[in-house]
């Protein structure tokens, strides 16, 4: 059995090698079809050359292997019936070849079978053959011995008595003889002598009466004791005897009589004869001499049965073979002499016996007893082989399967996702568009809003005007953070690099959410490190928004407590454990309890790594991290993992309670991203959210002194310089809000102290160490005790050292002021609303100390007046191939006062602007024939560039070129299509700005005024 | 006519105009860029944009019919129309100019032709108003009275 599984297995193995090398390679070369021709005709034939041949298919197709696999992708449905032709040809062959192994296996079994029965056969044969002989020799022994002393000698030497003893003596060694008996030869003229000699009659064999006279007779004298009653019975009278005994004579030899029933026994025998001659003869006698030399003729009784029998109990496997032996003398009618008479058509071998007869003629059938075992051997393995052929072409099968319906899927995902990818390029084209539909109308509102502003309005009027151009505001904003999230799936959005303030920009924010935070009475506040340098270099306008996003989030879902925005290094944060402590006490701006800070860049990577290796501190590079803290309702815990996702909101009733579009954090998101940063959050429930964020800009380093000088002429101009020198002191118990009062009034140029409270405050006033210029005060400490705040009040009345001390209250809210400063009596200190901006501040210490009181220019006002005043005899070139548009354009202009020249190609525009010129702008359709805005401009760079390059070396001279030795003339670029016109295409190839078609007033203002101010 | 019936008459002409959407605020922009140092702006503008536009569709028509059409050509033209369109506020002009270039990128001869006509359509209807309306203005003005600012 194991010789049976260890076969299967290595066929089995075999098999499976093979279909992989043919499947591999029938997969390689299908489209040559006679390859799998050759392997059909290859396997079938030698083995051998099989591997031979396949190795060289393979190593011959391998290169084609690519080519052909893409062609039969392409052609999927004939793929298909051929592999299903493949694996019909491939189970229909294996079925033969499992029939044929075991058709072959069987066979030889067979084979085998048949060896052992024949040899078994063979040796049966033989034994009985020898045993015969020797008992056939015997008897020819015992015819001699007759021979010898009974008619060779006078008187004879034996009579009935003695042969009876001496054969029955020597039965022994004739164990297959049942009985010998000796007839002698007499002439019927002998007859009466004989029978009178003898004292019986010779008596007839069947009829046991007296024989009628014959020629001669042939009466039995002697015989063993076993067969005693043959005696005087004439042999010649039995015909079988009689021609035994005839045959005998004339031969010489032993003779064999046809077998039948013994008389006695009633069993199957056979009687050997044996002539007695008078004389020895010699071997070439005639027959006719050797009957006249006859003296009587010795017989012998087989009991053949029994002599098989004897024979196969001596022989170890008798039960496994049935034995049968018949006489075939007769060959139509062969006699059985052993054996039961089977029918069965079996399996049988038949072998000669030779009895020392030549007459007759016997043989041995050998047979099974047991029907042949079924041939288990062959059946497994033919079983095992189609088993395996059927699990490889089930392999093979599902295989294809598989393939098919992988590409199947493959296909159709490639369909979906093509759909998937037209239906988003179709939102972002939409929201593109439909955003570019919005706006337009709404620029011509806004525009419209801008010119009845400027017209004659009385106050309400005024206030709803304003209040339409804030919703009109609010409304482009919000289009625009569509367009911002349209961009951002198409990957459009990139960064400026400019130089940038900072402190500026958070002012700028804190400006626009100041109302709604005074409305609510949220204390807001921001604070800057003091190691952030002045001027940054990055992209202030996202920056911004990501600010006013968060700052906007938060102040919408707080409702008391406070806003707090810090801004540090983030080397700042790693190293300092003071700004740890501090914000995990109590000990926060509102005192209101806040998500721990600390918990929104757990996650963040720059922190993950050990150390500040990061940051090269050499470097340019500025690592801020930027926290927005509020005591809001903070967002549910459920709602966390959605935050950064675009248009989710914590639930629909937000969306119904706040509005917004839900898309503002993931922008953010992507925008920290784009700044190299990170965004994450913490937030409580009940107790409040902190976003923070990383970010990288470059430090601008290289003119510091410079930029400084010109922020502080920009932010706090003419007002800073005269609070220089000063001194505050800030009365505030919590040292968090005093530190963010002191980094707004420092920024100033104030000297700031910080006192916990009004007693100590006034200590130091009184003891006069330091003169106080102003002593700020923060609200709550004011109301606190409003008896020791009105003393400390008229205390520092009192406190007269040439110059008023002035008093401030620090507030948050419209509200809580009125009812200050009824009881504050006889001295009303200055209310400073919250939150505090340099601008602001320094707006509100000027009143109050009327200190260097000019008409200040006021930001964010923008009158069209003034790009009327800035366009005003200015030189323009305007390049539009459309001239309607060319006229329309320059119409507008010229209302402004510009003096406008159009031309409507890009050509024309590149001669009219080759230096030396008289414009002092130019703006520029992008979409024009021939060259468009973008390749007209690139070449007027050029040329410029060229041309500065050699005025600047001396090769051509500055007169000729107007005493200009740099040339640069302002191109900005006009569109009607926002998205192809970003800013960056424009910068990229040499434009200053673009405005968007037709014009605006504000934008229109803002672009221009870059160049004209 | 009175002027003041003139006038009124005029008021309501434009309103409709911008009612059924031939007209766009564009227009009303373009009004407003008109005044003493330039009183004819408007008309310049508008008749400037007749102009072009008959020769642009011309143009069209001679591209649209050749055997094999360029549609390369045809779509700088429409674009061309869909800008000087636009300028001026001839708002249905423009619209027809958008769907027209959408069958410019299929290449569809049979239904730019078809948008062709609906673009020549749409233009005669816009002249046809504006030219109403410059005569109002001019009787207005020929009245003595002076064009109210409409929008």
């Amino acid at each position: 059995m194991i010789y049976v599984i260890g076969i299967g297995l290595k066929v089995g193995h075999l098999f499976l090698m093979l279909c992989c090398w043919i499947v591999s390679v029938i997969s390689m070369n299908w489209l040559g079809n006679g390859g799998v021709m050759d392997i059909k005709i290859d396997f079938l034939g030698d083995g051998g050359k099989l591997w031979v041949k396949l190795w060289e298919k393979i190593s011959g197709n391998s290169f084609k292997v690519h080519h052909h696999y893409y062609q039969y992708i392409g052609s999927k449905r004939v793929r298909k019936t051929w592999w299903w032709k493949l694996l019909v040809i491939w189970v229909g062959f294996f079925i033969i070849v499992s029939l044929w192994v075991y058709w072959y296996m069987s066979s030889q079994a067979v084979e085998k079978r048949k060896e052992t029965l024949a040899s078994m056969c063979d040796e049966r044969a033989r034994m009985l053959q020898d045993q015969f002989n020797v008992s056939l020799n015997h008897v020819q022994a015992m015819s001699i011995l007759i021979s010898t002393f009974h008619h060779g000698m006078n008187p004879s030497a034996i009579d009935q008595r003695t042969f009876a003893r001496y054969t029955d003596r020597t039965a022994f060694e004739r164990p297959l003889t049942s009985g010998v008996a000796y007839a002698v030869r007499v002439l019927h003229s002998e007859r009466e002598q004989f029978e009178k000699q003898q004292g019986w009659t010779i008596r007839q064999m069947d009829t046991l009466e007296e024989t009628p006279v014959q020629e001669e007779y042939a009466p039995v004298i002697f015989a063993q004791d076993t067969i005693a009653h043959v005696v005087s019975l004439d042999m010649l009278s039995g015909k079988e005897d009689r021609e035994n005994v005839l045959r005998a004579r004339a031969s010489g030899k032993g003779v064999l009589t046809a077998p039948f029933r013994l008389i006695k026994s009633n069993r199957l025998g056979v009687i050997l004869t044996f002539a007695v001659y008078k004389t020895d003869l010699p071997s070439n006698t005639t027959p006719n001499e050797r009957i006249q030399e006859t003296d009587g003729y010795l017989g012998g009784v087989f009991d053949i049965e029994s002599l098989v029998e004897k024979l196969l109990q001596q022989l170890a496997s008798k039960q496994t073979i049935l034995v049968n032996v018949y006489d075939i003398t007769n060959l139509s009618n062969p006699i059985s002499m052993y054996g039961s008479n089977i029918t069965d058509e079996g399996l049988q071998h038949v072998s000669g016996l030779n009895f020392g007869d030549p007459f007759r003629k016997h043989e041995m059938h050998c047979r099974f007893k047991q029907k042949p075992p079924w041939p288990w051997l062959a059946i497994m393995t033919s079983i095992g082989i189609l088993v395996i052929a059927m699990l490889v072409g089930h392999i093979f099968h599902a295989t294809v399967n598989r393939i098919a319906k992988v590409e199947d899927d493959y296909h159709e995902m490639e369909e979906l996702k093509k759909r998937a990818e037209a239906a988003d390029v179709a939102k972002s084209q939409f929201l593109a568009t439909v955003s570019h539909e919005i706006r337009t109308p709404m620029n011509g509102v806004l525009g419209m809003l801008d010119m009845l502003m400027d017209t004659d309005l009385d106050v309400t009027q005024q206030d709803h005007v304003r209040n339409a151009q804030g919703c009109g505001k609010a409304l482009v904003s919000i289009i625009n953070e569509v367009l911002d999230q349209a961009k951002i799936e198409s990957g459009k959005i990139e960064l400026e690099a400019i130089r940038f303030d900072l402190r500026a920009i958070l002012d700028d924010v804190l400006s626009l959410i100041a109302g709604k935070s005074q409305e609510k009475g949220v204390e807001l506040a921001v604070y800057i490190s003091d190691k952030i340098p002045e001027m940054l270099i990055g992209d202030p306008g996202r920056f911004r928004q990501i600010i006013t996003n968060l700052m906007g989030n938060s102040i919408k879902f707080t409702e008391r407590g406070h806003i707090f925005v810090t801004v540090h290094l983030v080397e700042e944060v790693m190293h300092s454990i003071e700004v740890e402590t501090e914000s995990s006490s109590k000990n926060t701006l509102s005192g209101l309890p806040v998500a721990d800070r600390r918990q929104s860049w757990v996650g963040f990577k720059t922190f993950g790594q050990e150390g500040s290796t990061t940051f090269s501190s050499s470097s340019d590079l500025v690592n801020l991290i930027v926290s927005v803290e509020d005591t809001g309702s903070g967002i549910p815990l459920e709602a966390h993992p959605r935050v950064f996702t675009p248009f989710m909101q914590v639930g629909p009733s937000i969306s119904r309670l706040h509005g917004g579009t839900g898309i503002g954090l993931s922008i953010s998101k992507y925008l920290v991203g784009l700044m190299d940063g990170e965004i994450g959050f913490v937030s409580l429930p009940k107790i409040g959210s902190t976003f923070t964020f990383t970010a990288v800009f470059t430090n601008d380093c290289s003119n510091l002194n410079e930029q400084k000088e010109q922020h502080i002429s920009n932010n706090c101009s003419a007002v800073s310089s005269d609070f220089r020198g000063m001194k505050a002191l800030v009365v505030d118990p919590r040292s968090v809000r005093a530190k963010a009062s002191r980094y707004h009034i420092q920024r100033l140029g104030i000297h700031v102290d910080v006192v916990c409270d009004l007693n100590h405050g006034f200590s130091i006033i009184g003891s006069g160490s330091k003169a106080i210029d102003i002593v700020l005060i923060e609200q709550e400490v004011w109301d606190k005790d409003l008896a020791l705040s009105t003393l400390f009040a008229s205390n520092l009345k009192k406190i007269d050292r040439g110059f008023p001390t002035k008093l401030f209250l620090l507030t948050n809210s419209i509200g809580s002021t009125r009812s200050v400063i009824p009881t504050s009596g006889n001295y009303t200190p200055s209310v400073i609303m919250k939150p505090l901006r340099a601008s602001m501040l320094a707006a509100s210490l000027q009143r109050s100390m009327n200190v260097g009181n000019k008409g200040n220019y006021r930001n964010g006002e923008l009158p069209s007046l003034s790009l009327r005043n800035l366009l005003l005899g200015r030189r323009i070139l305007v390049v539009d191939d459309n001239n309607v548009n060319l006229l329309v354009a320059a119409g507008a202009l010229k209302k402004y006062g510009a003096d406008v020249v159009c031309v409507d190609n890009g050509k024309k525009a590149i001669s009219l602007l080759e230096p030396p010129h008289q414009f002092d702008a130019c703006f520029m359709d992008i979409q024009m024939p021939e060259m468009d805005g973008f390749e007209a401009t690139r070449r007027i760079r050029d040329k410029e560039y060229n041309i500065s390059t050699r005025i600047q070396h001396g090769e051509l001279s500055a007169e000729t070129y107007g005493n200009v030795s740099s040339w640069h003339v302002p191109i900005m670029a006009m569109t009607a299509d926002v998205i192809q016109a970003t800013n960056e295409e424009c910068l990229k190839c040499g434009m200053d700005g673009y405005v968007s078609k037709p014009f605006e007033a504000g934008q229109l203002y803002r672009e221009v005024s870059r160049f004209f101010l | 006519m009175e002027v003041g019936q003139l006038q009124r008459k005029f008021v309501d002409y434009t309103a409709s105009l911008f009612c059924e959407g031939f007209l766009d605020e564009q227009f009303t922009q373009l009004q407003q860029l008109q005044d003493e140092s330039n009183p004819d702006f408007v008309v310049e503008v508008v008749s400037l944009f007749f102009e072009d536009t008959e020769k642009l569709l011309n143009d069209l028509t001679r591209a649209l019919d050749q055997q094999s059409v360029d549609f390369k050509k045809v779509d700088a033209h429409v674009h061309q129309l869909k800008g000087s369109s636009s300028s001026i506020g001839a708002q249905r002009v423009r619209n027809a100019c958008i769907a027209f270039r959408n069958f410019c990128e299929e290449q569809n001869t049979d239904a730019c032709s078809k948008c062709l006509l609906q673009v020549k359509q749409e233009y005669s209807l816009v002249k046809n108003k504006l030219d109403t309306l410059f005569r109002l203005e001019q009787q207005i003005v020929e009245a003595g009275g002076a064009v109210p600012m409409v929008g």
